[in-house]
């Protein structure tokens, strides 16, 4: 009981964060409700009995990722941001998308899943030794497709960071 | 345990202001109370008197809720330190530990990570340049610091195969030849002993790494507009960080509790207490003698530092672990 009443609790702040991050006209505050929803998304993994996923939840988007959207927006010190009526696209589109989105998740809840066959909160675990054994076993190869991803991103952003004279230097050698 | 750790908190400080006196051959704090001992009740009381002032041109909520998230997570991320093994108090018998989970280690690491948004964001609600810098630099260098440290418990990880803390100290009970204890730091862990060591000092912001703070340049760092009660929860929040960098490195490579037990049944007891509270106590008088010791470092040294000759070493120690104990399995 206290775990579904924990669940429902951490589920509110998520959607409320996520509806604040919105609202917020200043980045630092979308920012830190982003923070917010991915604390209780950790806090739901916790409670889901997925320790290790939400350890690593906090540790890489709370604690790294998003000290890094900080420390960006107070160097760029970006300034609020300028209101607007919205787009007549976004209006035409996007409500009915969101309503045929919600029609769609409602009805698949409803009538698709499999509710006879409840799986209480708590009950799976989430061992780091049964995670490591999926990544390094059974999930080899994407597991490490996705390195070779990052490391390509990588050298993307090193080539952008780069100075572009330095850039031009070095194509001009290479041409004479 | 909170009280407990707040205790601590306290009673490091009046430690580092006397240690630091002796090293610079005065007395430190003598009257209030014998040596001082009542120095930080006092100085509690000061700070909870005090003006609080609030400037007009900082951003409000973010400055006020700055120091309370650092010293929220400093605290919280106490909860998970076992500080003892099972003792038996008449009928009842428990272990010295608020709770024991099998990812023990992330969580501390995990919490203690989040407590670099307290820094940061009292750098920029502040507006105040020198305040901005500081929180920059902090933020940076905690960032930074924060990969190597967790690279250096890696390979304790590895030789105990657990995360859980409780786990890794019962790993290293035993002596080697019947006199070296088992701890991990005899036990192929030297190098990455040395390597959380320097990191934990980067990471609480603590002198020869104490740049964000640097008073010779930024006045105060972050925490340059805040008087009163805020100021000292930061104050607080950097030596409870100080006193968790400290336990996690008695556990990890220190053996936690274990050390020569002897005597009666109530000695037998408290003796693995002791000897805890002993080795991080150590740890903490180490901080105060490396800051009085070593000058500060210039910041891209700083930087340079952690990542071309930390992270590598961090790296290696990994491999060689491995391997080592791939080759004897």
């Amino acid at each position: 009981m206290l775990h579904l009443i924990l669940f429902l609790f951490f589920g509110a702040i998520c959607v409320a964060g996520a509806i604040n991050l919105l609202v917020q006209s200043h980045p630092i505050n979308s920012a830190l409700s982003l923070i917010a929803v991915m604390a209780s998304l950790a806090a739901e993994y916790l409670l889901l009995g997925a320790e290790f996923v939400a350890a690593v939840q906090v540790i890489v988007y709370a604690g790294a990722i998003m000290v890094l959207f900080v420390i960006t927006i107070m160097l760029l010190n970006a300034g609020k941001e300028e209101r607007s009526k919205g787009s007549r696209v976004a209006i035409l589109l996007g409500v009915p998308g969101v309503l045929i989105g919600g029609v769609l998740v409602a009805w698949t809840l409803l009538y698709r899943s499999n509710l006879q066959a409840v799986i209480p909160i708590g009950a799976l675990r989430g061992d780091p030794a049964d995670i490591a054994r999926l990544l390094f076993h059974n999930f080899l190869l994407p597991f490490e497709v996705t390195s070779v991803l990052i490391l390509i991103a990588i050298m993307g952003a090193v080539v952008l960071a780069s100075r572009p004279h330095a850039v031009a230097r070095a194509a001009r050698k290479d041409e004479g | 345990m909170v009280g407990l750790l707040l205790f601590g908190v306290a009673y490091s400080v009046w430690l580092e202001r006397k240690v630091a006196a002796h090293i610079q051959n005065r007395w430190g704090p003598t009257r209030v109370g014998p040596f001082g001992l009542l120095q930080p009740i006092a100085d509690g009381v000061k700070n909870i008197f005090k003006e609080d002032l609030t400037q007009p041109h900082v951003y409000k909520p973010l400055y006020i809720a700055a120091p309370i998230i650092s010293l929220v997570f400093a605290i919280t991320s106490i909860s998970v330190i076992p500080f003892g093994n099972w003792v038996n108090v008449g009928p009842w018998g428990t272990f010295l530990q608020i709770t024991d989970l099998n990812i023990g280690l992330l969580v501390v690491l995990g919490i203690t990570s989040m407590g670099v948004y307290g820094i940061a964001l009292a750098g920029w609600s502040s507006n105040n340049k020198y305040s901005l810098l500081g929180g920059l630099r902090a933020s940076a260098q905690m960032v930074s610091y924060e990969v190597s440290l967790g690279l250096a418990l890696v390979g304790v990880v590895i030789m105990s195969g657990s995360l859980s803390l409780r786990d890794i100290v019962d790993f290293q009970g035993g002596r080697f030849w019947g006199f070296i204890p088992r701890w991990n730091i005899f036990h192929g862990q030297t190098l990455g002993f040395f390597i959380y060591l320097i990191s934990a000092y980067a990471e609480t912001n603590r002198g020869p790494f104490d740049l964000p703070e640097a008073e010779s340049e930024l006045v105060a760092g972050y925490h340059t507009e805040y008087s009163s009660m805020k100021f000292a929860m930061f104050f607080m929040a950097e030596y409870a960080n100080m006193l968790t960098v400290a336990c996690l490195a008695t556990i990890m490579f220190l053996g936690g509790w274990h050390g020569p037990i002897f005597g009666p049944a109530i000695l037998q007891a408290v003796l693995p207490v002791f000897w805890f509270c002993l080795k991080a106590f150590f740890f903490m008088f180490l901080y105060v003698w490396v800051r009085w010791t070593l000058p500060r470092l210039r910041y891209d040294q700083l930087m340079a530092f952690g990542w071309k000759v930390l992270l590598p070493l961090a790296v290696a120690n990994i491999v060689y672990t491995a391997l080592v104990v791939a080759w004897r399995a």
